[in-house]
């Protein structure tokens, strides 16, 4: 054994070279993307110090109550979602439950302002809530404004996430540890102990990583929900900086400082990753759980999925009916809506290749770099570089990448292209996150019988890790192609030619007064989001 | 430049994109290029109806790049710099304008002002107006019965009606209620502020955020243009949106267009400006960008648009007084209304 052993590792290193390209090649576009735009922001306007901006006290203040919201946020979206992820993976035939599953994916593609719109219409001063209270003589004191609008918002836009994350955690479970379990008569409790929290805690810090990430960079959410401008985010400052102050310096030295602090609550977040636990398995199959006739565990399975499927579903149910009874004629009769369908969805493909491409990259580099060459902190290292493009507003990477375009001469042919990669780094870490942990669990398995068959390489990664990683990669990619579908940001940084994507459509119909075609241009965003994820889902995960 | 290999898929998807992009470009006419914000060159804006009519004017090409609002296009013209592609700029606001200036890349519009009838006095050598107009709170008639008669009751009244306003470090309108509280309470503004603060129900970044919320009946009253509720009128046929009209008089907000240096057509560009102010757009902007003739017009406004919401006193700062003030101003409301 030990010399086989030996022979293994020998052969590793001398792969290891071309192993590690792919990772290296991965972190050079991203390094070159980010640093580049921060460079070229830099480069026409001279950097200010850090210091400085830090011991601004409006910046303090600001960069306090970003941490603190994102904090809470993130506690609660997540906190809530374990819970629910657990009834959904437990309860795997229900009828409808796929349907549910993939509609998770809308709140997280619904542009802020039809989401805070279908929000509003249930929880507002008028919603619905408020108006059957008064219908029924009552008064709320439920006020959507303040820390409680903002957490409302974050928990409905990241716990569906954060759930359909969650959920492959429990694929991982094998049918054996189930059986195993039933033979010995756990209780429910002790499941949790010894079969579903090992499961999960790999997956864990990475969800947590995201919606941090997510929260901590909100913007218009935290502004109109918050209530007034004591509920500022350090995105805020950057926007005012960028926009209003025409500072660009500012601006990029303000998204330095957000890089940092998100970089450093990551490397805790890091340290508590656990080992990867050793199962495998596919396919969720909760048949053989022992708790499943449990009536108390039922009935409270049942009251979860119903609680969350009703308060994530009713604003989107708003914003639906809305849009149902707006002029859905003279919207989809309009030709520019169908080549901002077009545009849009060119953006979404373009972005999710490359994102593809770039997780893929990173993910088996560091695998090697964990399994071959006994480097798991390197191996982590590589990995959270791609989870942390996040942290720099895409407006900064696009106003620097923009600037580059401009001194290349090359504005008319790069544009679609560079909307392309920021997309691409604002969904790639979705992508390393289910990725990454799969691939790591196809190496623990199958590490030493691909080098005792001599698989190496491409043969291997088609045979042994393609179907392994593919299912995961489909949920990713689904919605990573559904997010940069509905992007606004980016896009419309760069209207050079008048040519629209969907979401800008969607603001241009507000701008102009015209809240019923957008409310149908919202509709129509929603359901190609969620085709494109379900057709890029089933066509690659399958 | 150094392209990195393409794989096929690249390859494809960057001939579809250069198709779309030379499939909507036109050969050997000179092309006008003109900067603007997104809302007016959109297809609901006043864009689509000046392109072929002033492309039947000039025999050239008249083409709109459409950035987010006013603030976006002056950050795109101090990146590009001289590199600009830009012949004329359209839809900075006044508040703006010292801005722009400080770029170096406008210049003179050498118009003879003398013989134009502008609706506001006017001596800019650099910057003409082409439309414009007055903050203002709109409400929703079917809840406040009788709104609030002035700035200083609004502020005062305990009772008056609830409101949605957006932020001045964010958005125009946010920045204009800030200039017209400044306006009407001078110094003492700060103390104003905190007296309306609790009935401000939220703040939101832009315009739009702040009007959908209003119309979902999140607030009666919101801030808007005292023109918003024409738009009601003319395209829904609805009464039920008023605008409340304030005795100290209204924040005007004038937009205005200027030519860029580096242009080489800098006729073209000055007969642009001239085109803006003719009959022909003048008649079209109010119905189109829902502001008002910035030059009087032979023909009276469109129905909709009530000589009532006219405001009878105007009130202003110099793009001067703006750009000294601005930081300290925004400093100033964080600072009253942060709760």
């Amino acid at each position: 054994m030990a010399s086989r052993g030996r022979t293994v590792k020998a052969r590793s290193a001398q792969t290891g070279v071309w192993a590690l390209l792919p990772g290296a090649l991965s972190l050079a576009v991203l390094l070159t993307l980010m640093g580049g735009a921060l460079a070229a922001i830099f480069s026409v306007a001279p950097p200010i110090r850090p210091v400085a901006i830090l011991q601004d006290p409006y910046i303090g203040k600001v960069v306090r109550f970003t941490l603190w919201q994102a904090i809470l946020s993130t506690t609660l979206s997540v906190g809530l979602a374990l819970p629910v992820a657990r009834a959904l993976a437990r309860r795997d035939q229900f009828p409808g439950r796929r349907l549910l599953v993939t509609f998770l994916g809308l709140p997280v593609v619904m542009p802020v302002i039809v989401a805070v719109l279908g929000l509003v219409a249930v929880y507002g001063k008028s919603g619905l809530i408020n108006t059957w209270v008064a219908y029924l003589g009552g008064e709320t004191a439920l006020s959507l404004y303040g820390l409680t609008g903002i957490l409302m918002a974050h928990v409905f836009f990241n716990l569906p996430l954060a759930v359909r994350l969650l959920l492959p955690a429990w694929q991982t479970i094998p049918e054996e540890s189930w059986k195993l379990a039933s033979s010995l008569g756990l209780s429910s409790r002790l499941l949790v102990r010894f079969i579903e929290w090992p499961a999960i805690s790999p997956f864990l810090p990475g969800v947590c990583l995201i919606v941090f990430l997510l929260c901590f960079t909100s913007f218009a959410v935290v502004l109109t929900l918050g209530g007034g401008p004591a509920s500022t985010t350090i995105e805020v400052a950057i926007y005012q900086s960028l926009r209003y102050d025409f500072d660009p310096a500012q601006a990029a030295m303000l998204a330095l400082i957000q890089f940092t602090l998100c970089t450093s609550i990551a490397l805790v977040l890091v340290k508590w990753i656990p080992l990867l636990a050793h199962s495998s398995g596919r396919r969720i199959d909760a048949r053989h759980r022992p708790d499943l006739k449990n009536p108390i565990g039922r009935t409270l399975d049942i009251s979860l999925i119903l609680t969350t499927a009703c308060f994530l579903f009713i604003p989107v149910l708003a914003v639906f009916i809305q849009g149902i009874r707006g002029p859905i004629t003279s919207v989809i009769s309009n030709p520019d809506l169908w080549w901002a369908v077009l545009r849009s969805l060119l953006i979404a493909l373009g972005a999710t290749g490359t994102a593809c491409g770039l997780a893929l990259g990173l993910a088996l580099s560091a695998r090697f770099l964990r399994f071959s060459l006994r480097m798991p902190r390197a191996s982590e290292m590589l990995i959270l570089m791609g989870s942390l493009s996040l942290a720099i507003p895409a407006m900064i990477i696009g106003t620097g990448l923009f600037i580059v375009l401009l001194q290349a001469g090359a504005l008319d042919r790069g544009t679609l292209l560079v909307i392309c990669a920021v997309n691409a780094l604002m969904i790639l870490p979705y992508l390393i996150r289910s990725i990454a942990p799969t691939l790591m669990r196809s190496s623990q398995q199958y590490d030493r019988l691909c080098a005792q068959l001599g698989l190496r390489g491409w043969s291997r990664f088609r045979v042994v890790d393609w179907p392994a990683i593919r299912r995961p990669i489909g949920f990713s990619l689904g919605i990573g192609g559904a997010l940069s579908f509905g992007d606004m940001g980016v896009a419309a940084l760069f209207d050079t030619q008048g040519d629209t994507t969907l979401p800008v459509l969607l603001f241009h119909q507000m701008g102009a007064y015209r809240f019923d075609e957008a409310s149908v241009t919202a509709v129509i965003l929603m359901l190609l989001s969620v085709s494109l994820f379900w057709l890029i889902d089933r066509s690659v995960g399958r | 430049m150094m392209l990195p290999r393409l794989s096929p898929t690249w390859s494809f998807l960057s001939g579809v994109l250069l198709l779309i992009a030379t499939a909507t470009s036109r050969a050997d006419v000179p092309i006008l290029t003109v900067y603007t914000y997104s809302s007016f060159a959109s297809e609901w804006g006043p864009g689509p109806l000046i392109e072929p009519a002033y492309e039947a004017h000039c025999g050239c090409d008249l083409k709109f790049v459409a950035l987010e609002d006013g603030a976006a296009l002056l950050g795109r013209l101090k990146l590009e710099g001289a590199r600009t592609s830009a012949d004329v700029i359209l839809g900075l606001d006044t508040s703006l304008t010292m801005e722009a200036m400080d770029t170096g890349l406008l210049m003179p519009h050498d118009i003879d002002l003398k013989t134009i009838a502008f609706a506001t006095p006017w001596n800019d050598p650099v910057f003409l107006p082409f439309d414009l107009g007055y903050f203002g709170f709109v409400y929703d008639s079917e809840s406040v019965g009788t709104p609030p008669a002035s700035l200083k009751e609004l502020v005062d009244n305990p009772d008056s009606p609830p409101i949605i306003i957006q932020d001045p470090r964010t958005s125009t309108p946010g920045l204009g209620l800030l200039l017209w509280m400044r306006s009407v309470f001078g110094d003492e503004e700060m103390a104003a502020w905190a007296r309306l603060s609790p009935r401000i129900v939220t703040v939101t970044k832009g315009w739009s955020e702040a009007y959908g919320l209003f119309l979902e009946g999140e607030a009666p009253m919101v801030l808007s243009y005292t023109t918003s509720p024409a738009y009601h009128r003319h395209v829904e046929q609805t009464d039920r949106f008023k605008v409340a009209m304030f005795d100290e008089g209204h924040y005007q907000q004038v937009e205005v267009a200027a030519r860029v240096t580096t242009s080489t057509q800098p006729e073209r560009a000055q007969d642009f400006l001239r085109f803006m102010l003719s009959d022909v757009v003048q008649q079209l902007l109010p119905t189109t960008n829902w502001m008002l003739p910035a030059v009087r017009t032979n023909q009276a406004l469109p129905e909709a648009f009530l000589e009532a919401e006219l405001p009878a006193r105007i009130l202003s700062f110099t793009p001067d007084d703006v750009k000294t003030n601005r930081k300290e101003w925004i400093k100033r409301w964080l600072a009253a209304v942060e709760r």
